[in-house]
């Protein structure tokens, strides 16, 4: 029997960390390169957390997918990263953030661990600066600042639109000094495909070798998963192309709890679909709606050009409808008022996408202002469409772009697995239902470069795990697993490519399991996902062998998981009776169209259990709210 | 919306693999002007599936141009004809009704290709991890707004760490030289007040690697800058040369390392 225990420690909220930092268990520093421990993963959290564990002297094994640790998605995120410094002076705090965090994820986050995240932005940005991370400054040679959403301070830094690459830059690069002096070893092109737990305790990992197809074994007094979210569950979203949920539901299916997996956020400012053909979808980072004026026209089936579409004929519906927030609207807000106006009929030429204006904006601060600011991100916008957002609004749609939901992590980052630690967008711990813009770069830094490194030492002193060789049966076993899984996707020769039933996955999760959901809708997508999952077994072609690099073979084995997980985001969907967040459903809302959030009844974490035949066994951690009261969540 | 379809001829290099000989094989395409020159590729490989072939290996992750993963050698330039972008910014737009487009990998020695489009460019990282680094733990950071550094200054460091390690300009260079990509790194840390204590045994590792791998001289054609999806400046070169000379000049201590 799982019993849940998130183990946050007593005391006023201020004070919990620093008092169970002081309370965790040590390990001599002559002891630490002792102790292996693998890292999954090179983004912001798992980078950060290589170089910091290594720093410390243990002896790291990391793995990334990637031919270099730099690739890793993080590297994409445009606009900064929050930290409450109030360098600007206007009312900014760790309270504030704390606050601001815990309200924009419409109270179903864990208090103490946002608490927590806040406490150590500030260090983050230290860290970052004292790596060479060169971001943006004012003419004293101060940093700078900007707004995101869901925010009314300037806490966000930046470095010009490629916040995430110049982070990850700095955590691979301190990555990258601890390789050179030893305590890192990097493996990569290695995908890991399984974890393997002796006696209940996670004891190392099966990776597959992308080069020469391997299955290689990995063992480790403890494992850390640093591997992301996994929207591309929708086919079409803002991850890359390779990000994949593999590493942590295949852990899940080993007996970690997978928690809250419907929240997925949808973001509100991506390119619009241009066709059949399309690999992805690309974001356009938040912080253009500083200064951006979102709007469509009042008429329905508008055919006119947007610059044809007078003033007073258009409806800037973020500011009217919330006047304190106007176009920094939450995202979850914000791309729900799209798909609204959207399906009114009042979308760009009647179609899937509102405008985003800079007209204004130029007209007040001069194109040079504007350059500065958002250049490289209207280039990029230019390339794609061919149009030139300084002439012509830009047209925008929400997207995929991120999971809240991840699996089940105590205080200490640790699953319910011993041994199994989760970091960044892998695990749910700091978001809630929804997260606010330039919080995943906050939450993956924090995690690795000032959580685990406290928290590992404890459960290594605590539990003083041992290291099983890896030619244990269990390893075999696992091995074996994987190279049959293997064997059989290659065999099955079907009519069907992957991608073609990837995409037919990811229409039933966006039409019924994505921005809007309702009982009916969750329960067809629940047969139609095991129904596709039967075909995929039957009537997939994977060409090509396992012996050497097989692109195709890497992407089934992803979808496998892909069309696992589906079926329990539906499912955990369908068991929140209400609204909240990301997580809107039909069913539960105001007569205005606002969320109707069911605190009695649901102000929970959903901890999933995997029990054979695709059953899962639902597990849940009540959340407290000491300090920010529950209040409908208003924004106007 | 554009519907006109454009019917493309391509030239695609397959090579089962590093030690076999590799060859152009033909393609017919049909395309949207308004896919990107990956999602071509994509419809081309999951043509290719569907019929129980071996699709093309090529690589890319982020198709935002920011990665670094994806780059291909298009009609002889790397990242193909439009400036300033990389392979995955690339839109069929930019084609014609009835091209020829050949599709190559990044050639270089210290490049070795492992597969089709798919090369090994590990040797980057090596250079990167002889010193592309500030030595700075996590713990003892001050104050980030202690160091004050002048707008222009952190500026320029910027421009050079905007590169996403893709290594065309190795791919542009005759000489297959990684200069662009190595002097960017140290200028991005040798122009930053945190960067300063290792500053010169920085340029004399990194460049030491960088040779030993097999990379090639700089002769200033400036193909690198040319074809560089960030339009990284080949001014570093210059800076990091004056560098590495005075880390020559100082080198007393760094005869140990």
């Amino acid at each position: 029997m799982i019993k849940l225990e998130s183990k946050v420690p007593s005391g006023n909220i201020s004070e919990k960390w620093t008092n169970h930092k002081f309370n965790l268990k040590l390990i001599n520093p002559a002891n630490k390169r002792k102790y292996t421990i693998i890292v999954v993963g090179t983004g912001l959290a798992g980078a950060s957390a290589s170089a910091t564990l290594g720093e410390l002297g243990y002896n790291v094994l990391t793995f990334t997918f990637h031919d270099s640790a730099r690739r890793a998605h993080s590297i994409a995120a445009q606009g900064g990263i929050n930290a409450a410094k109030n360098y600007q002076n206007d009312g900014d705090s760790v309270y504030r953030l704390f606050y601001d965090t815990v309200k924009g994820g419409d109270f179903r986050a864990r208090e103490a661990n946002v608490y927590r995240l806040a406490e150590v932005s500030g260090n983050i940005i230290d860290q970052c600066v004292s790596q060479g991370v060169p971001f943006a400054r004012e003419y004293g040679g101060l940093l700078d600042n900007r707004s995101f959403g869901g925010a009314q301070v300037s806490r966000t830094f930046y470095a010009r639109g490629q916040t995430g690459q110049q982070l990850l830059i700095g955590a691979v690069a301190s990555m990258n000094r601890q390789i050179d002096l030893g305590t890192v070893k990097l493996f990569t092109r290695r995908e890991m495909l399984d974890l393997v737990v002796i006696d209940g305790q996670a004891k190392g990992i099966v990776v597959r070798n992308l080069v020469t197809g391997e299955i290689e074994k990995y063992s480790a007094h403890a494992v850390v998963l640093a591997t992301g979210g996994y929207s591309n569950v929708f086919f079409l979203s803002t991850n890359a192309m390779n990000c994949n949920t593999t590493a942590i539901w295949r852990s899940h299916k080993r007996g970690a709890l997978f928690a809250n997996p419907c929240f997925t956020q949808i973001h509100p400012t991506c390119l619009p679909l241009h066709g059949e053909s399309q690999s992805k979808l690309t974001l356009m980072s938040e912080s253009l709606r500083n200064d951006g004026r979102v709007w469509v026209s009042k008429i329905k089936n508008d055919m006119r050009q947007p610059n044809d579409i007078p003033e007073e004929e258009r409806d800037y519906y973020l500011e009217r409808k919330y006047p304190s927030f106007g176009n920094l609207s939450p995202r979850d807000i914000s791309s729900r008022a799209a798909k609204e106006v959207c399906d009114e009929g009042r979308g760009v030429l009647g179609g899937e996408a509102v405008y985003l204006d800079f007209r204004d904006a130029i007209k007040r601060l001069g194109r040079n202002v504007i350059e500065e600011r958002y250049g490289n991100l209207f280039e990029i916008y230019e390339t794609i469409t061919g149009d030139n957002p300084y002439q012509v609004p830009m047209k925008i749609y929400p997207a995929p772009h991120y999971t809240m939901g991840g699996l089940w992590v105590d205080y200490n980052l640790m699953s319910n697995l011993p041994g199994l630690f989760v970091l960044g967008e892998a695990n749910f711990s700091d978001h809630g239902a929804n997260r606010l813009g330039a919080s995943a770069l906050m939450q993956g830094l924090a995690d690795g470069y000032f959580i685990i490194p406290y928290t590992m030492g404890d459960y290594l002193a605590s539990y003083k795990p041992t290291l099983v060789d890896t030619s244990h049966p269990e390893f075999e076993k696992v091995k074996n697993e994987v190279q049959e899984t293997t064997k059989k996707l290659l065999s099955i020769k079907g009519k069907r490519t992957v991608d073609d039933i990837h995409k037919q996955l990811g229409r039933i999760m966006w039409d019924k399991v994505g921005m809007a959901r309702n009982e009916k809708g969750l329960k067809e997508a629940i047969s139609q996902i095991r129904n596709l999952r039967e075909e995929f077994w039957t009537s997939v072609n994977v060409p090509g062998s396992g012996d050497d690099v097989n692109q195709t073979l890497e992407r089934a084995g992803r979808l496998i998981d892909y069309l696992e997980l589906g079926e329990l985001m539906a499912i955990d969907a369908l068991n929140r009776n209400e609204s909240c967040g990301g997580h809107f459903r039909e069913e539960y809302q105001y007569e205005d169209g606002e969320a109707k959030r069911d605190d009695e009844n649901y102000s929970y974490v959903a901890a999933w259990e995997f029990k054979e035949n695709f059953n899962w066994e639902l597990h849940k951690e009540n959340l407290v709210f000491e300090y920010v009261k529950p209040a409908v969540r208003s924004y106007k | 919306m554009e519907t006109k379809i454009l019917k493309l001829k391509l030239k695609i290099w397959r090579q089962k693999n590093a030690n076999s000989v590799g060859s152009f094989v033909d393609y017919d395409v049909s395309v949207s002007p308004d896919a990107s020159f990956l999602e071509m590729l994509d419809e081309l490989n999951n043509k290719l599936e569907s019929q129980g072939l071996e699709p093309v290996v090529f690589e890319s992750d982020c198709r935002e141009g920011i990665c670094g993963t994806c780059g291909l050698v298009i009609n002889g330039q790397p990242h193909g004809p439009i400036p300033r972008i990389a392979t995955c910014q690339l839109h069929m737009r930019n084609f014609k009704d009835g091209d020829t487009i050949w599709i190559e990998p990044f050639r270089a020695k210290a490049f070795p290709v492992i597969k089709d489009l798919m090369v090994d460019r590990s040797g980057f990282d090596k250079i990167l991890q002889a010193g592309g680094y500030i030595s700075a733990n996590v713990g003892g950071a001050q104050d980030a707004n202690m160091i004050p550094i002048p707008k222009d200054v952190a500026s320029e460091a910027f421009d050079a760490a905007a590169c996403i390690g893709c290594g065309a300009c190795v791919a542009a260079c005759k000489n297959a030289s990684a200069m662009l990509f190595v002097s960017a790194k140290i200028s991005h840390l040798g122009l930053l007040p945190q960067g300063q204590p290792e500053r010169y045994r920085r340029v004399d590792r990194m460049i030491k690697v960088m040779d030993e791998l097999g990379f090639g001289s700089c002769t200033n054609t400036y193909a690198c800058e040319a074809e560089c999806p960030k339009g990284i400046s080949v001014k570093f070169i210059a800076r990091m040369n004056r560098d590495y000379i005075a880390a020559k000049l100082k080198s007393k201590t760094l005869e140990q390392v």
